[in-house]
């Protein structure tokens, strides 16, 4: 295993093209796609999982969203509309979308309605249910969502570098085109462990805005 | 016959649940373990097939020690019912009472036609037989789950809480069931129950357990309702103990009034109780074969306080207030 | 788009064969492969946090990393289609032990208690009641992994192979929207179709399901 590249003091400098730059574009185009993608599809997911209204496009959205192949959206966004940060970030949206539509709307439906009834009984305003009882006790569904939709982009980002965009993707296609194993290596390793950080970073936060109430710890 | 022989159970940082327990449970009766929770009643009955070990001592079936069999065919020779059934939702209901024949290697086609009859036996139609458990009421799974543990025709039956988890009325149902099944099949039945009430009536002797795991005391429902050994096992019984012991004695012993004491009542042509003059509905009556309890009964709803008692052929014999039955008990409790 | 199929007709049917090969092969590895695991994680308690965690890390590892490190690990070429199926088999037995874990705990303690009561043996138990009662929940995450895998298939190409993601370099390459749209689109229906045949397949062999929550 030849870990030169990874190990080399120069790839890890400030410089364009840097391991720690490609970190940062990366994140960059995972924390864009998700603050929208989740922009949008919280508010529909709430909203249907709180009035019932158009469920099936809920349930269906996650299934849907499985099948779409990554790497042929993201190049049909780019023959479309050209090269460019845009299309790529309309394609990685597009992943986040159905997952978290989907735990938004799965978080509110399966919540025990008595404890809504009773949100209901003592007085709540809808708005103060939604707000107040069913997204605190949505949550854990929730952020599941939001973490495999981030592990969905964080692995589109790497493949985005075949549209000619940064991120850690760079050094594995780079790599692979000059036969430099040593950076295809590194590549993989880097983001590997990105992901895998990244959803302990989401594991860790999930578990600091859930209500303690909520998760099997209160019970030991 | 089965015999705890100084069983103990103590688990690791849990305390005592079972405390020098020897009993034996006689053959082809029901023997009830009952108390409050923690007992240790359930442990004690999960003994029985080696579903726990005990600690130290002995728990043995015909002097046989447990210890000494293999498990699991152990366990096919033993019913077992516990509460809410237990059955197994991915089976029809035919293929769950089959389940142990099948087990024990009888051909899937006489395990099926075993299990139809069994059905029938506790009161299901065939109907029921390609159903699945989910299709089924509450009282109905427990009767599959009886029939279940009848299928192999064991001489030992294991039940554990099996009536609690149906409504009292469904429950009353069952109770009556299994006397009957109980009645013609004679089974050495061995069932763990918190309510003192379905002890005493379903037991022919109870066992009854006290915190830590201690066995209070043991003998009929008669003698624990008459004689209880001490205060926990009084209070235990219940406060109106000394009514609910009136359910084992009839009236036979009851002497009655003559009819023409009771001007009240209303007899139609054929010397039958038809009611009272001065209330609606039926007159409350009595066969000598009843027990005291319900006469008892009768008399407090009855609008004039009387019951009446019938013959074999309904005519109405006499009647009595419930000052008579007062009078019944202090002179019975005379010539004792 | 009918055009495009008609004359490339020959080059998409081997493609779309390419893909099916590459994704299922690794569902029947995995689904093989997860039972075992699955099951260990649920026979031993103290393993189960840990076989969890590495479920999830090993799933959120991006494909593309995975699929040129397994050249470097297995020593294959980077070619070959080798490491496509071992990688995907890699995500099945991910996702699947943990599924298979959280079926055989979701059987109702009651219904294993009683099987043992009746004298069933711990194997026999396993295969005629837990596994049976947790089979929803297995396909549920069997109905997962197939979709995930036929999609993932698709990135493949980047290292040259990845049946219907051949047609996403090509258009990509030519500027050409036809074979992209075409990839996409038979990628989707296949995964309907798999996923489908799954829900069909799971109703003929678990029948109760249909009346669970209907009756008290």
């Amino acid at each position: 295993m030849n870990l030169s590249y990874l190990l080399d003091p120069a790839h890890w400098d400030l410089a364009d093209g840097s391991i720690p730059r490609l970190i940062l574009s990366h994140l960059w185009y995972v924390l864009l796609a998700l603050l929208i993608g989740t922009a949008i599809a919280l508010p529909v997911g709430l909203w249907i999982g709180h009035t019932g209204r158009g469920s099936f496009l809920a349930i269906n959205a996650g299934n849907a969203g499985r099948s779409l192949p990554t790497l042929g959206l993201l190049m049909l966004m780019v023959t479309l509309l050209g090269l460019g940060l845009a299309p790529v970030l309309i394609a990685l949206t597009v992943l986040v979308i159905p997952p978290v539509l989907t735990s938004a709307y799965a978080g509110i439906r399966t919540l025990d309605h008595r404890v809504v009834d009773a949100a209901k009984g003592v007085g709540m305003r809808p708005w103060q249910v939604l707000t107040k009882v069913e997204l605190p006790m949505a949550l854990p569904v929730l952020m599941s969502g939001f973490r495999s939709a981030t592990l969905q982009v964080v692995a589109t980002a790497t493949v985005a570098a075949a549209v000619g965009l940064n991120g850690l993707g760079r050094l594995l296609i780079d790599g692979l085109a000059v036969n430099d194993y040593s950076r295809v290596l590194a590549g993989a390793i880097v983001v590997a462990v990105l992901a895998v950080v990244l959803d302990l970073v989401f594991a860790l936060a999930q578990r600091w805005v859930v209500s303690p109430g909520l998760t099997e710890r209160s019970s030991k | 016959m089965i015999t705890f022989d100084d069983v103990v159970k103590v688990y690791p940082g849990g305390g005592t649940a079972v405390d020098h327990l020897s009993l034996e449970l006689p053959t082809g009766r029901t023997t009830v373990l009952v108390g409050p929770s923690g007992c240790g009643k359930t442990t004690s009955l999960r003994m029985i097939n080696r579903m726990i070990s005990p600690t130290s001592g002995r728990v043995l079936i015909d002097g046989q020690d447990v210890a000494g069999e293999d498990e699991a065919l152990l366990r096919r020779r033993i019913g077992y019912v516990i509460q809410h059934a237990g059955l197994f939702p991915h089976r029809t209901v035919l293929d769950n009472v089959a389940t142990v024949p099948m087990l024990l290697g009888r051909t899937r086609r006489q395990a099926r036609t075993d299990a139809l009859g069994l059905l029938e036996r506790v009161g299901l139609s065939a109907d029921f037989a390609k159903r699945y458990p989910a299709q089924l009421s509450g009282g109905q799974q427990q009767r599959v789950g009886v029939a279940r543990a009848l299928a192999a025709d064991p001489p030992i039956m294991v039940m554990d809480e099996p009536f609690s988890a149906v409504d009292p009325i469904v429950r009353e149902g069952l109770h009556r069931e299994f006397l009957r099944l109980q009645q013609d099949l004679g089974k050495t039945i061995a069932m763990v129950t918190h309510d003192i009430d379905e002890a005493i009536k379903l037991g022919d002797v109870v066992a009854i357990f006290r915190q830590g795991g201690v066995l209070a005391q043991v003998g009929t429902p008669r003698e624990l309702l008459e004689q209880p050994a001490d205060e926990f096992v009084a209070e235990f019984v219940g406060r109106d103990r000394g009514l609910r012991s009136l359910s084992f004695d009839t009236a036979a012993g009851l002497p009655v009034r003559p009819v023409s004491e009771a001007p009240d009542l209303l007899l139609d042509d054929a010397g039958r109780p038809a009611g009272w003059r001065t209330g609606g509905g039926a007159a409350g009556t009595f066969t000598s074969a009843d027990s005291l309890r319900l006469v008892t009964d009768l008399t407090i709803t009855s609008p004039a306080g009387m019951a009446v008692r019938v013959g074999p052929d309904g005519k109405a014999e006499g009647v009595v207030s419930h000052h008579d039955i007062a009078d019944h008990l202090v002179r019975r409790r005379e010539t004792k | 788009m009918i055009t495009y199929l008609s004359n490339n007709g020959d080059a998409v049917l081997a493609a779309l064969r390419q893909h099916i090969a590459l994704a299922l092969i690794p569902v029947l590895i995995g689904f093989v492969l997860a039972l075992p695991i699955g099951y260990l994680g649920v026979r031993f308690p103290w393993l189960y946090h840990p076989l969890v965690n590495t479920c999830g890390m090993l799933y959120s590892i991006p494909s593309l990393a995975l699929f040129v490190f397994l050249p470097v690990l297995l020593g294959t070429k980077i070619l070959s289609p080798l490491n496509i199926v071992v990688a995907l088999t890699i995500y099945t037995v991910a996702l699947l032990a943990r599924t298979v874990a959280d079926g055989l705990k979701s059987v109702d303690p009651l219904v294993v208690q009683s099987a043992t009561a009746m004298g069933y043996r711990r194997l026999r138990r396993l295969t005629d009641v837990e596994l049976p009662v947790a089979l929803p929940v297995i396909l549920a995450g069997l109905r997962v992994a197939t979709v995930a895998n036929i999609s993932l298939v698709s990135v493949g190409a980047l290292i040259g192979v990845g049946g219907l993601g051949q047609l996403f370099t090509r258009g990509f390459q030519l500027f050409y929207v036809e074979p992209i749209l075409v990839g996409i689109i038979l990628s989707v229906l296949l995964a309907a179709a798999a996923d489908l045949v799954i829900v069909l397949l799971g109703r003929l062999v678990t029948p109760w399901t249909r009346f669970q929550g209907a009756a008290s």
